[in-house]
């Protein structure tokens, strides 16, 4: 192994990292703003045909007729399909996983068939030339409905009083209870015991290009290729596969650009697979754009917890237990195929995750409601879990006089502590919660801002500080989705191709969303293999190009598609000298690659150009000796094993001044320190954090998809469902520590649901800190005027 | 979000305006900030747009004897930039700065602000403190209609079939006047969940009714009973919690040198 080949972590590689740890631009940045980027909707195909949908204007009701006479009569219909038409395409799926055990949900049709369970469900699907022809058709379609009971509240879902889908027995999708024992024995040892009960308002991502897809169905071939707006195009592969029943190496599922996707778009959609079962249909491409309104209606939403908490401590500051009980609700199915049960789940593994208590206990209910399912999206039951703890640990430092950065010091686990098992079953690799709350405080200058804060109040300014730690689940192995028996890869590959010029191309199998993926992959593949940046070009986002891999999503593009690009690049560099010292008749151990040219290890000499190379190896060959052959396309995979998921940690604070008399609250400033192991690119990654923070202010202050009581979403646009803007965002400092996991050579963890993890906890904690000399305290999300000033009994 | 098949048509001249005007389906387009969105969510399904961005004269800001007189066309942005209407028109400079966003106000204009009567809207609130003067024509003639009297209710104005909105005159602010305007969005650039335009003795409320609410400016306390009793109620805020916080900025007005 030559100096090169050592892991990044290991001693004595600082020199070798080449543009890893370094802030390059983005490749794909220019293109991007130039408006040359290739997203679905840009596509232009002959015959292409537009879909839309006719969907439930009632959260639960039978369709007792649907009549499509007046709307085929419309100029340009090609087609008025239901779902039992499109049933005979594409067959219904169950989204429940093996190792959530009892999980259960109902089978669900691409588009529903006599009956709907939420509002936005589609019932019918119009095919037209054009989709102002089938939006017109779609006005004239008419429905007769016998409308159902509505289960709309959590509580009222799990006392079963009305059953959503009555073969399943009750509403409970699903169950889990946690317990290490001695839990109640620990709360009657604690001297101070505190409670709450914290609620969680449902919200969505919203991505800036909504859910698209263009399916191209090719009768010739039986084959179908799919352009697609998604996270996982291999998984998609599979899907379309299966429900269409076409042979999977004959579907082709392509993502170029994405604009955004935040977990959205890892999902199975019914519109999209009707999509995809019209285009086998009707032997034309089929294309499905969701417009802002459907998207609020029909793009997962997520959270929606209440949790009662309640923490154990010694008067000496010792935290002794946790003991929560989480009621979710996630609408009338379980989303194929990551189910709806992971987000509760996740609450159930990580609360209290920082901290070295023994003994937890922890309960969940995940029922069925008739809103819009709800599932994976950006740092999945992590603001929850995250929120919960700090939010209660900030309680118990009130009730014990101790300061809350005092408190959290005391408790947290000890740097030096791990590997670690924390009680609710997860292990962790390394951590290091000490180094970054040191980190923290003193960015921010904790002890003059708690000076501050004191002499603000005598003003009646009321300033708060929040601070929330967290740990996060990123890399996840195969024990996340494939022990449960869902066909999604925790493999990624990377191909790696040296072209005759010295270009090197790779193409890999996790895809871009607009995050910088194919960035860092430029990065780390020029380091490896030892070519300047500007020699390396990036494919990512088609199933026939690339190695099969799992795509994004749980922060595992670095860490697991960054490590596959590492290996790949590090066998190329090895091939590349076998052909070296062929051509140069030297040893292989006396060369190196650097700047685009074979050098001699130790003198650093320019030995061959990787352009004559590569032309002696494509088109003279001949003049190799008669038993050597150039390996110039090399491909590596990595699976993270050792670990259930590799574990990142961080702690982040809020600053916020709360006006009394509107109930406003103004972010100050915010701060992020983050341990994601090794750095790649510190500009992307500072941005991944900042995003994310922002995402969590939007749960924390502004987001909330509104229903009335009989179901109809109310705040399913842009005016009405408050998305965070740039105007009321705080400067948010960023700060690393750098501890890289030892199961890859990269070092590399996951960071890009940090921010969101943490933020809504940090904000919740800043705002009570601000209206603790009122006594009054505010526990449901998001903060609005309303809630702040109702806490202050002033209206 | 398509809009349903409409004819368009945009006229060089107010006659052949007012001629198009006649259809009682048709509607003006001016920015369209507000219209072509609700085109889009077929929210709205018109037979003929009028588009009105070609006619002469109906743009531009002047200052007359005793106002300054704002041309219907004229965007947020002009008014923003406008030296005039910060010196005259002090209030409106205060007021422009919390229309929506930079690209809205490019293109979004004054007469379709005021021609809208959104409630929560900051121009026609303004145009009440200022006892601004609305001037509106006809085919044949031209009125001129009190801003107070102008709006009517939600969405609804003294406008009738067949008139456009040409401009809007505001007095010119005198030495000694004073003029506050505040409003609460959880979001800049957001619709008000309510706002004060107050000018010397006319203190207006947007957002707390169908149209803008003119208080008579007594004592503190005897000003605020006058707001209404039960605004209307918003998605996030009750109707207690608009009257709590109109009664906020009211203070704070008051309390503004």
């Amino acid at each position: 192994m030559g100096r090169a080949e050592l892991p990044l972590h290991a001693p004595g590689t600082k020199l070798e990292r080449g543009y890893i740890g370094r802030s390059v631009p983005r490749p794909n940045a220019k293109r991007l703003l130039q408006g040359r980027g290739a997203y679905v909707d840009d596509l232009r195909l002959p015959r292409l045909a537009h879909v839309v949908f006719y969907r439930s204007p009632h959260a639960h009701a039978r369709i007792k007729k649907l009549q499509f006479e007046k709307s085929l009569k419309c100029e340009g219909v090609i087609g008025i399909f239901s779902g039992k038409d499109i049933s005979q395409y594409c067959t219904p799926w169950v989204g429940v996983l093996a190792h959530l055990k009892g999980i259960k949900s109902p089978p669900q049709h691409a588009v529903a068939i006599d009956r709907a369970c939420w509002q936005g469900e589609a019932v019918a699907a119009v095919v037209a030339e054009t989709r102002a022809q089938a939006e017109d058709a779609l006005g004239l379609i008419e429905v007769q409905w016998e409308e159902l009971p509505v289960v709309m509240d959590m509580e009222a879902s799990l006392s079963g009083k009305e059953v959503i889908h009555k073969e399943l027995g009750d509403n409970i999708c699903f169950a889990r209870a946690h317990d290490t024992g001695g839990v109640d024995e620990a709360f009657a040892r604690a001297d101070v015991v505190v409670e709450e009960t914290f609620e969680f308002g449902r919200h969505t991502g919203v991505c800036l290009e909504t859910r698209s897809i263009l399916a191209d169905y090719n009768a010739a071939e039986h084959s179908l290729t799919v352009y697609h707006s998604t996270q996982a195009p291999h998984m998609m592969q599979d899907i379309f596969s299966r429900h269409l029943d076409i042979p999977e190496a004959s579907v082709r599922v392509i993502a170029r650009d994405v604009g955004g996707s935040f977990g959205i778009k890892v999902h199975v959609y019914p519109d999209e697979m009707a999509t995809a079962a019209l285009s086998v249909m009707l032997r034309r491409p089929v294309k499905f754009v969701a417009d802002r309104l459907e998207s609020f209606a029909t793009d997962i939403h997520a959270r929606e917890h209440k949790v009662k908490i309640r923490l154990a401590a010694t008067r000496a500051g010792e935290i002794l237990a946790f003991d929560l009980d989480d009621l979710t609700a996630i609408g009338p199915y379980s989303v194929y195929p990551r189910t709806s049960g992971i987000e509760g789940n996740q609450v159930v593994n990580l609360t209290g995750g920082p901290y070295k208590h023994q003994k937890y206990r922890a309960k969940l209910n995940v029922v069925f409601t008739n809103k819009n399912v709800t599932c994976q999206y950006r740092a999945v039951g992590h603001p929850i879990a995250v929120a919960l703890t700090e939010g209660i640990v900030d309680k118990a430092a009130a009730k014990l006089g101790m300061d809350p950065a005092e408190f959290r010091r005391r408790n947290l686990i000890a740097d030096e502590a791990y590997p670690y098992t924390f009680p609710s079953g997860v292990k962790f690799e390394k951590l290091s919660h000490h180094k970054c709350l040191n980190l923290l405080l003193e960015k921010m200058h904790y002890q003059e801002l708690r000076q501050e804060q004191i002499q603000l109040r005598e003003k009646n300014i009321f300033r708060g500080i929040g601070l929330a730690a967290m740990i996060e689940v990123t890399n996840p192995s195969p024990a996340f989705y494939g022990v449960g028996g869902a066909r999604i890869s925790a493999q990624d590959g990377a191909t790696l191709r040296l072209e005759p010029t010295g270009m090197v191309t790779v193409m890999c199998s996790v895809t871009e969303q607009g995050q910088g993926t194919e960035g860092i992959f430029a990065q780390i593949a020029a380091s490896a293999v030892g070519v300047s940046l500007d020699k390396v070009r990036v494919i990512t986002g088609d199933t026939a190009t690339t190695p099969y891999g799992g795509g994004t999503w749980a922060s595992r593009g670095a860490g697991i598609g960054g490590e596959a690009v590492l290996q790949s690049g590090r066998a190329l560099r090895s091939n590349m000298l076998d052909i070296a010292a062929a051509i140069l008749q030297l040893d292989k151990n006396e060369l190196d690659i650097a700047d685009d040219s074979v050098v001699h290890r130790v003198t650093q000499e320019k030995k061959l150009p990787l352009e004559e190379l590569g032309r002696v190896a494509y088109f003279r060959p001949d003049t190799l000796p008669m038993d050597f052959q150039a390996e110039l396309t090399v491909t590596r995979h990595y699976t993270p094993r050792q670990y259930g998921f590799t574990f990142t940690n961080g702690i982040q604070a809020s600053l916020v001044e709360v006006d009394v008399d509107t109930g406003f609250v103004k972010l100050l400033k915010h701060w992020c320190v983050e341990d994601s192991g090794t750095v790649i690119n510190p500009m992307l990654v500072d941005e991944q954090l900042r995003g994310g923070v922002v995402q969590g202010i939007g749960a924390a202050l502004y987001e909330e998809c509104l229903y009335s009581p009989e179901g109809q979403l109310l705040n399913g646009n842009m005016a009405d469902y408050l998305v965070p803007m740039a105007a009321e965002m705080p400067d948010i400092v960023c700060a690393h520590v750098e501890t890289p996991t030892l199961q890859s050579q990269l070092g590399a963890k996951g960071v890009g649901e940090a921010g969101t993890a943490g933020a809504p906890g940090a904000v919740m904690n800043a705002i009570n800190d601000a209206l603790a000399p009122l006594n009054v305290r505010v526990t449901a999300m998001p903060f609005t005027p309303e809630r702040i000033l109702k806490a202050l009994a002033k209206v | 979000m398509k809009a349903a098949a409409f004819a368009y048509l945009k006229p060089a001249s107010l006659p052949e305006a007012f001629a198009a005007l006649v259809n009682p389906h048709a509607k003006v387009l001016a920015g369209g900030q507000s219209l072509i969105p609700a085109l889009n969510m077929r929210l709205s399904s018109p037979e003929l747009l009028v588009d009105i961005t070609g006619l002469p004269d109906l743009a531009g800001i002047s200052l007359q004897a005793h106002s300054i007189k704002i041309g219907a066309l004229t965007t947020h942005a002009q008014i923003e930039a406008c030296e005039l209407v910060r010196k005259h028109v002090p209030l409106l400079a205060q007021a422009v700065r919390h229309v929506a966003h930079a690209a809205i106000r490019n293109r979004g204009t004054i007469g379709g602000s005021l021609a809208l009567a959104d409630p929560a809207a900051e121009y026609p609130a303004c145009a009440v403190a200022l006892d601004s003067v609305l001037v509106i024509r006809n085919k044949a003639t031209e009125r001129r209609v009190k801003a107070e009297r102008f709006f009517k209710g939600l969405f609804e104005t003294d406008l009738k079939q067949g008139e456009l909105l040409v401009a809007v005159e505001f007095p010119l602010a005198k030495a000694g006047d004073k003029s506050v305007f505040l409003e609460l969005t959880r979001r800049h650039g957001d619709y008000a969940i309510v706002g004060l335009a107050a000018h010397n003795e006319r203190m207006v409320f947007l957002g707390l009714d169908s149209k803008p609410v003119l208080l008579q400016k007594k004592t503190l306390r005897q000003t605020k009973d006058q707001l209404p009793r039960n605004p209307p109620a918003d998605l996030y805020h009750s109707s207690a919690t608009k009257r709590h916080l109109a009664g906020v900025l009211l203070e704070r007005a008051w309390n503004t040198p």
